[in-house]
């Protein structure tokens, strides 16, 4: 428990860190923020509106301190300010609509590709020096030295455009309807096939790899030995010995990994032009929106936060060595 | 740690090069990209000469064809060698010193500044880097040395943490004591004791780093977040995006290039596992036994040999 709490509060101080960094960009780098921020508002917004909007960021001339505490109010309450892409719309709005696309995109990436990854790297490691061994590893990293958005090109390019069997872009077809229906659900993931599908062969070497490794540390232990002298099945002394215990740092770096996934799942979802934070983050960019740029920026490592906690808890389930007093 | 061991260290390395195959295709790969980037520009049109009709595919007059603007593909992708492994090698030089910098104070010092170091890089493991490169990128004006910046800051945290992991084992042995004991200073003992003995862990991460930075590199640069008039890997890929090379069917503006990012990557990987086996005393010895099984006619055991004569 006491565990929990500890990391509990270290994942409250990197938000604190996170929007205080949020803060003090604007601030810190060249020119003035509350004109970088307000220059693309100019002659769409009454005057008035204008002030009232730079009051509510803190943006004016009061003391830096006083407009620092004035924005860590207005996230607390989920004010992220308006979107300048998608003008009038409040930033939370527009993060609302894309963030349930990315989750989903990056979380089923993620858990594929562990699970793949991990079963076929204790796999590898069990069989060390056979065919499968000698070449899997080497062809992952070549796929995994691709960068994540160019694979999502490449299939999208020829899976897509010159084959023809997978949408070339969006998260569900034009003509229907979202809801909770048969055909909706099926397209959604008809579309998301080859977004999540790239992912998974970006990343799934990595875990292998990991896997492998402490695959073959742990497996030169005493009691694996033991277990394969007391005449265990095989696949019992491979998954209830050897896979479980090496499966401690490949959890370690599951936390760690989300983050870098749902970066990666940015940039491909830009290639499909699925509907999430990365391809409003690129309308963000391009319109130079940065009330909606760092309402991105902190909803992600917001969500990369949280899965981190539930990471712990899948860590202390699984190391009962974890649970002692720390 | 004197000189000597470092020229072993050295030539260790060169050996463990030279006997694993996949380090040598790794090299040679790598060396290619390097003479490309030096003297190739010098061998190639103008990238930013409108030599012909847009979007021709490949032909024997335009090797890999020509761009949606009727540039040369293998121009712009010879020229932008030069920047992108530039950057990618300036990165990965750069986090590996300041995370060596900062890991090695933690590990070394311990107590409180341990715990804000520690502190101060675990935060910056666990904040997304590419939305938080992307932000800071946004605001500072876009070229090649302002994408160099952002990675770095981005991207010294994993570094630290390894290098701070290496220094609290290796701060508990004797010649970290014996240094002690004979008076030398925190500085020396940080300098001439305890990074010698990292050389190898500090080359390993800069390969790593150079991979992550060319990688993340080309990721900002496809999002227009760099010097878009620039010739770059990622400004290419930007392009192709732009000119919708997708959805006309021009394979050869974008796939060249992802493949040129690939084998570098992939290269630099391969070099890096060649040198696994002296990280990694097991696999060596592994190799070592399983030879010495196989000469005496038995059959190759799974068990990992303690002892090496």
């Amino acid at each position: 428990m006491r565990y929990l709490l500890r990391r509990l509060g270290f994942y409250l101080l990197a938000a604190w860190a996170a929007m205080t960094l949020n803060f003090f960009l604007p601030r810190l780098l060249p020119g003035d923020p509350s004109t970088r921020l307000f220059a693309r508002l100019q002659g769409r917004l009454a005057p008035e509106a204008m002030d009232a909007l730079r009051d509510a960021f803190g943006l004016n001339d009061a003391p830096l301190l006083v407009q620092y505490f004035t924005y860590i109010r207005e996230v607390f309450q989920g004010n992220f300010g308006i979107s300048i892409a998608y003008f009038p719309t409040p930033v939370t709005e527009v993060i609302a609509k894309g963030l349930p696309w990315t989750l989903f995109l990056a979380g089923s990436a993620v858990v594929v590709s562990f699970v793949l990854g991990t079963a076929l790297g204790a796999i590898t490691a069990w069989w060390r020096r056979s065919w499968v061994d000698s070449v899997l590893p080497s062809t992952l990293i070549l796929i995994g030295s691709f960068p994540y958005f160019w694979l999502a090109m490449f299939a999208l390019y020829l899976l897509g455009f010159v084959l023809g069997w997978f949408p070339l872009g969006h998260a569900y077809g034009d003509d229907l309807e979202p809801g909770f229906s048969w055909l909706f659900i099926t397209d959604v993931i008809r579309h998301s096939a080859l977004p999540v599908a790239t992912l998974v062969l970006a990343t799934w070497g990595g875990w292998l790899l990991t896997m492998r490794n402490t695959m073959i540390t742990v497996m030169g232990s005493d009691f694996v030995g033991l277990a394969e002298a007391k005449g265990l099945p095989t696949r019992k002394v491979l998954t209830r010995y050897a896979a479980r215990n090496a499966l401690l740092p490949s959890v370690t770096g599951f936390g760690m990994a989300l983050g870098f996934v749902l970066g990666g799942s940015l940039l491909t979802e830009i290639v499909f032009a699925y509907p999430g934070q990365g391809y409003l983050l690129v309308q963000a960019v391009k319109s130079q929106d940065y009330a909606l740029m760092q309402g991105i920026f902190l909803i992600i490592t917001f969500s990369v936060l949280t899965a981190n906690w539930f990471v712990d808890l899948l860590y202390l389930w699984l190391d009962p060595r974890t649970r002692g007093a720390r | 740690m004197s000189g000597v061991s470092e020229a072993q260290g050295l030539r260790a390395w060169a050996g463990a090069v030279l006997r694993d195959g996949k380090a040598r295709a790794g090299a040679v790969i790598l060396l290619f990209f390097v003479l490309l980037a030096t003297v190739g520009p010098l061998l190639v049109t103008d990238p930013d000469a409108l030599v012909s009709v847009p979007l021709q595919p490949p032909s024997a007059e335009h090797w890999l064809g020509t761009t949606g603007q009727g540039q040369d593909v293998l121009a712009q992708l010879v020229v932008g060698t030069r920047v992108s492994l530039l950057i990618g090698f300036g990165v990965g030089i750069s986090v590996v010193l300041i995370g060596a910098l900062i890991g090695i104070t933690a590990g070394y010092f311990g107590g409180r500044v341990d715990g804000f170091l520690s502190l101060l890089f675990n935060v910056f493991l666990v904040i997304p880097g590419l939305p938080l490169a992307i932000v800071i990128a946004a605001y500072l004006p876009s070229g090649p040395w302002t994408l160099a910046l952002v990675l770095i800051v981005t991207g010294w945290a994993w570094n630290a943490r390894v290098v701070r992991a290496q220094t609290l084992a290796l701060r508990e042995q004797d010649f970290v004591a014996a240094a002690t004991v004979v008076g030398e200073s925190h500085f020396r003992i940080i300098t001439r004791e305890l990074l010698p003995t990292m050389t190898s862990l500090l080359l390993a991460q800069i390969i790593g780093s150079t991979v992550y930075a060319i990688g993340a590199q080309v990721g900002l640069e496809y999002l227009g977040l760099g010097d878009v008039s620039a010739f770059t890997w990622g400004t290419n890929l930007y392009w192709a995006e732009n000119d919708s090379a997708l959805l006309t069917g021009a394979w050869w503006t974008f796939v060249p290039t992802g493949i040129a990012v690939a084998l570098v990557g992939f290269a630099l990987t391969m070099l890096n596992s060649g040198f696994d086996e002296l990280s990694n005393p097991r696999l060596g010895m592994e190799r070592v036994w399983r030879q010495h099984l196989l000469s005496k006619g038995e059959e190759p055991t799974r068990a990992t040999p303690v002892v090496r004569s």
